[in-house]
């Protein structure tokens, strides 16, 4: 079953008085409990689609349905709505609050979806638990190291219990030992029944994915499906 | 509704996080609606305590009393023509009180200062009224010891003298002045009655508490020539319904006594208490839309610290934004989230100036009659908070229609 239909959208932007055209004709489908990974050199038009497929963003033309609605037609209010019942971000850059602890910071979403106070404070213990920071969750971003912040996004990212994760380039900004954890991390959400959409511009984090998508100047170059490199680890290693 | 609630309970929670983590920046913040709310309450409070003096001071003058004389209290007849009217004599006293019917009361009062003093301690300037036994009857004095000179003591001019509770307080800490004998200018006088406090502060000399009341006669014996002073009618109607015909009467008595023809114009004016008031009122308006509006500057001030912050602290926060919004938050919670977080730094800035007016208007209470109305208190709640919503509205629109795409990319 679809959960994301993509039909010959395109996204021009005007800088100055040059349009610039970040996609041109861009037809994609993704299935539920796909492991998805885009690929493609700086301005191949990946976060350009990454924006796009995470309803930050509207296409200039052709059509965009999630879960079979149509979000080109969309207004910010339903779009903010989408945004946070069903999509979960990673950052690059992990985007915690610095000034709330990782308990409230995974809470956020909820907060948004006008869950009460003490469901969501459970909901977000559990998904804390889940990416074993059980005993991190009233530790300040500043207080915990690179690996445990992302592992704190992905938190957030899961307990809205989104249709889909969408992962900005999760690793960029850790060395490859963490980064490496965190993309097992990913593969056991994967195994959890998750989709997974994952925007990167290397090849052995691309690697994890069972379908690599290659943009190249707002085009899709090669769309193939892959084996997935599957590193076994014991969870308690992880922690 | 429930919604509503939820999201402005969130949004407060959130925005008090904000506060308390930049507490310096919102301390700062929040003094310069402290300083606003303080002035426009202590103004307020100031004003109604000057109002409340008028009104109780005026009251000693009586509504119900006209006051006849040369010199009109206000008016735009030129003072050179007022000025060579003729005097208003004893002789035209004596004719009107013959002919009047309807005021219940009708004395002649002539005014000078003197020093006034009883051994070692003394009062300078003290406006010294001299009127006969009926003149107690056109106020409403009421005495703290004996009474008012008697119509014997009146006609036979005799050294008796009726003070005010300020001179006693002046000349007698002690209150024992009753029976003693003070000097007025050079001359003795026999003290034989003490007022009760009557007005307020804000008449001045005008105010009985600072006056000496004494036989007109003994006025023309030591301190003035007869043929100079001009004196007021002091005329009591039988109430404040009848003042109009009593003024008419008095009118028509007072051009027969003198002898105008039916072209010429009034040589005297007939001067009331309700005219002071109306020239009070309006220069109290005047006080009271200056006031405000200058402690309203120092709002309005306070206010564009408050923006000024929050333009910052939006533009700060921009990555936080885009974030918030990437996870669902709506346009409408983020406007609602910075306008929450300026009208908190707003409110509390308004309570703690109004605790600061509350405490320093029990400091004006020792010259002023007042205190902080239940009012001011409701509307320095109110404006307060309309400040920190009118303030925080345009950075947090800033910050509602940001583009989460490039909030987000914001370093």
């Amino acid at each position: 079953m679809n959960i994301i239909n993509i039909e010959h959208i395109a996204k021009i932007y005007q800088v100055g008085s040059e349009q610039v055209h970040a996609l041109r004709d861009v037809t994609l489908r993704i299935d539920k409990n796909e492991y998805v990974a885009i690929m493609g050199p700086s301005g191949s038009g990946k976060s350009t689609l990454m924006n796009m497929l995470g309803c930050l963003d509207t296409p200039t033309s052709g059509k965009y349905e999630f879960s079979s609605s149509s979000v080109s037609e969309m207004t910010d209010n339903e779009l903010a709505k989408i945004r946070n019942k069903e999509i979960g971000f990673v950052f690059q850059t992990f985007n915690l609050l610095s000034r709330s602890d990782a308990l409230h910071n995974v809470e956020l979403p909820l907060i948004y979806a006008g869950i009460p106070y003490a469901e969501r404070r459970e909901r977000a213990e559990i998904a804390l638990i889940d990416v074993g920071l059980k005993d991190r969750m009233h530790h300040k971003p500043n207080e915990l190291s690179g690996g445990q912040r992302q592992r704190v996004a992905v938190a957030r990212a899961l307990v809205t219990r989104p249709s889909i994760i969408l992962a900005d380039e999760p690793t960029g900004n850790l060395d490859s030992k963490t980064g490496e954890e965190i993309m097992i991390l990913f593969n056991e959400i994967y195994e959890k029944g998750n989709t997974i959409i994952l925007v990167t511009h290397e090849e052995y984090i691309a690697e994890h994915a069972g379908r690599i998508i290659r943009l190249k100047d707002g085009l899709i170059e090669k769309d193939e499906t892959v084996k997935q490199r599957y590193i076994p680890k014991p969870r308690a290693e992880v922690v | 509704m429930t919604n509503f609630i939820f999201e402005l309970k969130e949004g407060m929670m959130i925005a008090l996080k904000a506060i308390r983590s930049n507490k310096v920046r919102s301390i700062l913040t929040m003094l310069g609606i402290v300083i606003g709310i303080t002035s426009v309450v202590l103004m307020t409070t100031a004003i109604n305590g000057i109002d409340n003096s008028f009104q109780k001071g005026i009251s000693a003058l009586g509504s119900d009393v006209l006051y006849i004389d040369k010199w009109p209290w206000f008016g735009n007849t030129d003072w050179w023509r007022v000025r060579n009217r003729r005097k208003i004599s004893l002789e035209d006293f004596e004719k009107f009180k013959e002919l009047a019917k309807l005021p219940i009361a009708v004395a002649p009062v002539i005014n000078s200062r003197q020093t006034v003093k009883y051994e070692d301690r003394r009062v300078d300037n003290v406006f010294l009224n001299g009127s006969n036994q009926d003149y107690v009857k056109t106020t409403n004095f009421t005495f703290d010891a004996g009474r008012f000179y008697s119509e014997i003591e009146a006609k036979g001019a005799r050294n008796v003298v009726v003070i005010g509770s300020e001179i006693e307080k002046n000349l007698f800490p002690r209150g024992d002045g009753l029976g003693k004998t003070i000097k007025i200018g050079n001359e003795n006088f026999k003290v034989v009655g003490i007022l009760a406090e009557q007005g307020s502060f804000i008449l001045g000399p005008f105010n009985p508490d600072n006056q000496v009341f004494v036989p007109i006669g003994t006025v023309f014996k030591y301190f003035m020539n007869k043929s100079r002073g001009s004196v007021t009618l002091n005329v009591r109607a039988s109430g404040p319904a009848a003042v109009a015909d009593t003024k008419v009467e008095a009118e028509g008595i007072m051009r027969k006594v003198r002898g105008l023809s039916y072209d010429e114009e009034d040589d005297f004016a007939i001067n009331q208490q309700e005219a002071l008031q109306q020239s009070f009122n309006s220069i109290v308006g005047v006080i009271q839309i200056a006031g405000l509006f200058i402690t309203g500057l120092a709002l309005f001030v306070g206010a564009i610290g408050i923006m000024n912050i929050m333009f910052v602290s939006v533009r700060e926060r921009t990555k936080e934004i885009g974030l918030r919004k990437a996870i669902g938050a709506k346009r409408r919670t983020i406007l609602g989230q910075f306008i929450l977080e300026s009208s908190a730094i707003c409110l509390m800035g308004g309570l703690i100036g109004l605790l600061i007016a509350i405490i320093l208007s029990f400091v004006i209470k020792q010259f002023l009659p007042t205190t902080v109305e239940y009012s001011a208190v409701v509307i320095a709640i109110v404006v307060s908070l309309i400040t920190g919503i009118l303030a925080g509205f345009a950075p947090a629109y800033t910050a509602a229609k940001m583009d989460p795409v490039e909030a987000l990319r914001f370093e």
